[in-house]
């Protein structure tokens, strides 16, 4: 685990895979989130991308941002054409490269879910990370199954009306030997996330919350704040499950006392497709978040003591 | 010709499915993938007995849908690993996006087709409906009529489809159950000589792509449309028409290691004399040689077309035909294609070329074997019947089977 002062150290001394001059929205952490996973995994990588923002965001032909192999795919095939790159580098006896499908939320929860719980299964030797940006942002801002409840999107006008699925849960369920949360506007937590994925054999997911100011409708500039809001809040709880045994990340523990929590009507307020929600509503989405909290805490103590 | 010491086969009596699972097996394939379908199950089934005893050194993804099966071959297809698939009618249907993603990355991956009916409802037999809704997606397409064929197509493919001017997939088709479920001898040439037929898996991967870290390539961002999309549209339908010559070269090649020719795009059956020609594809076509020689048997100069492959089409051969003094053909589809000029795709594409001819030929279209319906020797006679009887009256039958121009049949009137 490295620390902040460290990871300004090593941003010049490891190679840069991600190169500037991409097609992203202004500020955007889904960026910023892959250019440190990069750092994290080197040069010896190759990137499987599903339709998401990705698809754009790494420039538009003849020109490219990653400076690793980067395949653009299918929607629903992220996990498994990911899959077949193993397969193929595994029977030419092709060794030390790590796959990593780069994916949104939208590719992941919903119409990829299939080919993500098939690679799982299989033992698959890669990671699958999520950029959850909480809805289908690339095509302008529809709800996915990771949207959060009451979201106004534009096949939501009136708010969505369920919550989102805990993907992370439904994948730990797999028996997965590598599963955590992050940040995508924490570099820290995302490098560290992904150095110690790298190291594990196996299918590795991670799951990373990622604030999208067009899409959530907050000034580009509160970013960083947004995403630091979503754990204060514990809307957002970072926690990592090795081996099969939960463990809730340090940046999240302290918010798991609802007394250190800001109330999650502070982290909703602060964005626009929040902006009609009523008294009851809040209520709701605190009640939602303080029960995810106690039972995840629950369970990691549980776990810690097995 | 006696066969040297060498050149001695081995003959197996085997099942269609069977001999499409030792073709990817002696085309040393290193990655498999591949999901459960009737009727092309015993092909996988038998592909997972060869992996996991260890007389096939691959890898085989047992996947949870045939969208992930062409997923994880174009993954596998793009690291340079040779990828095999075996699938049929729904599975097929449900691989569509991922047939185009492809032939549009260029990988050559095999994959074979137990043909079968499209549901609902449920049919499980022969009919070629799952691969003529996707001929167009950019995937060279050749029927295998016998279980010989069905083997021996698969080195064929494997070293047409890699050859760096082609770079395109390809299908090797049969029928469902009346092919892949009958045992036939298949002869199963050396190892040794076989990996001399093969084309060499290059080190690096094909030429085009390559998913290596100390060269990246980023593949498939959006293009513009003032961009080159078109061209690279334009470059797959320009490598398979130029194909024809790699296909002929070879069936050439083939039969000189293996002495096995099949000729070409079509095989010709008593063509030669003939006044009237049936046109037609896969299992059926092959019984159609048994009708020809019964009405030959009774003068009548009748022949029989058999189009080996329908991608690319083979326009020159069909030209060549119309100009060669036929006065009457008849066209076979084993397939639907519902509200097209003729119900049959393969009818229409054939009566496209006659433009290029200033003969005047009289053209029947028909529909059979639907779903496996039946179509027996006497049956085909019928049809040829009609086609004579064409020739003769200079005009078109009128019997409740033919429908909109077309003769559908068997057809169960009055339903």
């Amino acid at each position: 685990m490295i620390t902040t002062k460290e990871l300004l150290k090593i941003e010049s001394v490891k190679p840069e895979l991600f190169l500037a001059g991409s097609s992203s929205c202004a500020g955007c952490p889904s960026v910023l989130a892959l250019r440190w996973a990069l750092k994290a995994l080197g040069k010896k990588t190759v990137v499987v991308s599903p339709a998401c923002c990705a698809n754009v965001y790494i420039g538009l032909w003849p020109k490219a941002s990653p400076a690793v192999p980067y395949i653009n795919m299918a929607f629903a095939a992220g996990a498994s054409a990911a899959a077949g790159v193993v397969a193929g580098y595994e029977s030419l006896g092709k060794k030390d490269i790590n796959v990593l499908t780069w994916a949104g939320d939208g590719g992941t929860v919903d119409i990829g879910i299939q080919a993500l719980s098939g690679a799982i299964e299989r033992n698959t030797n890669f990671i699958y990370a999520c950029y959850d940006n909480e809805g289908y942002m690339n095509t302008g801002t529809q709800r996915s199954s990771s949207t959060p409840k009451y979201t106004v999107t534009t096949t939501t006008p009136t708010g969505k009306h369920m919550h989102k699925k805990d993907i992370s849960q439904i994948v730990a369920a797999h028996d997965i030997p590598y599963v955590a949360t992050c940040l995508a506007t924490d570099p820290v937590d995302v490098y560290n996330t992904f150095m110690e994925a790298k190291a594990i054999h196996g299918p590795k997911f991670i799951h990373i919350l990622t604030p999208c100011a067009p899409g959530w409708r907050f000034d580009v500039a509160n970013s960083i704040d947004m995403g630091a809001m979503a754990v204060k809040s514990g809307f957002f709880i970072l926690w990592k499950q090795v081996n099969g045994r939960l463990e809730i990340k340090k940046k999240s523990l302290r918010y798991m006392d609802k007394q250190k929590r800001i109330p999650v009507g502070d982290y909703l307020k602060g964005q626009g497709r929040f902006s009609k929600l009523t008294k009851e509503q809040i209520d709701d989405m605190q009640n939602w978040v303080d029960k995810r909290c106690e039972k995840i805490s629950a369970r990691a103590e549980y776990e810690a003591n097995l | 010709m006696m066969k040297t010491e060498q050149e001695k086969e081995n003959i197996l009596i085997m099942s269609g499915n069977y001999a499409a699972a030792w073709g990817a097996k002696c085309s040393n394939v290193n990655v498999i993938s591949a999901y459960p379908i009737t009727p092309q199950t015993t092909v996988v089934e038998k592909l997972s007995d060869f992996v996991d005893n260890k007389e096939l050194d691959a890898k085989y993804i047992r996947v949870e849908s045939e969208h992930s099966v062409m997923a994880a071959l174009v993954g596998s297809s793009m690291t340079g690993a040779r990828s095999f698939s075996a699938t049929s009618g729904q599975g097929l249907l449900y691989m569509a996006e991922m047939l185009h993603w492809v032939s549009s990355s260029r990988l050559p991956i095999v994959t074979t087709i137990a043909s079968r009916g499209i549901a609902p409802p449920w049919n499980i037999w022969a009919d070629y409906t799952d691969i003529l809704s996707i001929r167009d997606c950019g995937w060279i397409i050749q029927f295998a009529s016998t279980h010989q064929e069905i083997f021996d197509s698969i080195l064929m493919a494997y070293k047409i489809a890699e050859n760096p001017e082609v770079s395109l997939p390809y299908f090797v088709v049969y029928s469902g159950f009346s092919q892949s479920h009958t045992s036939k001898p298949v002869s199963i040439p050396e190892q040794q000589r076989i990996n001399k037929f093969l084309p060499i898996l290059p080190e690096d991967g094909w030429g085009h792509l390559n998913l290596n870290p100390d060269k990246p390539v980023t593949f498939g961002n959006l293009v513009m449309p003032e961009q080159e999309y078109l061209d690279f549209r334009f470059m797959i339908h320009d490598s398979m028409v130029k194909s024809k010559k790699n296909i002929h070269d070879t069936i050439n090649l083939f039969n000189q290691s293996f002495g096995r020719d099949y000729g070409g795009l079509v095989e010709k059956y008593m063509c030669d004399d003939a006044e009237v020609i049936l046109i037609s594809y896969g299992g059926l076509a092959e019984q159609s040689k048994d009708a020809v020689d019964k009405l030959r048997d009774q003068g009548n100069k009748v022949g029989l077309f058999k189009l080996r492959y329908i991608r690319p089409f083979p326009n020159e051969e069909l030209i060549e035909l119309f100009n060669s003094g036929i006065k009457v053909i008849g066209v076979v589809d084993q397939g639907t294609a519902f509200g097209n000029p003729t119900g049959g795709p393969i009818s229409t594409e054939v009566m496209s070329l006659l433009n290029h001819t200033k003969n005047r030929i009289d053209v029947l279209p028909c529909i059979w074997g639907i779903g496996g319906r039946n179509v027996s020797v006497d049956d085909q006679i019928g049809l040829f019947e009609k086609l004579l009887y064409i020739k003769n009256n200079n005009e078109y039958p009128t019997d409740e089977t033919c429908q909109h121009g077309t003769v559908w049949m068997g057809l169960k009137t009055g339903i």
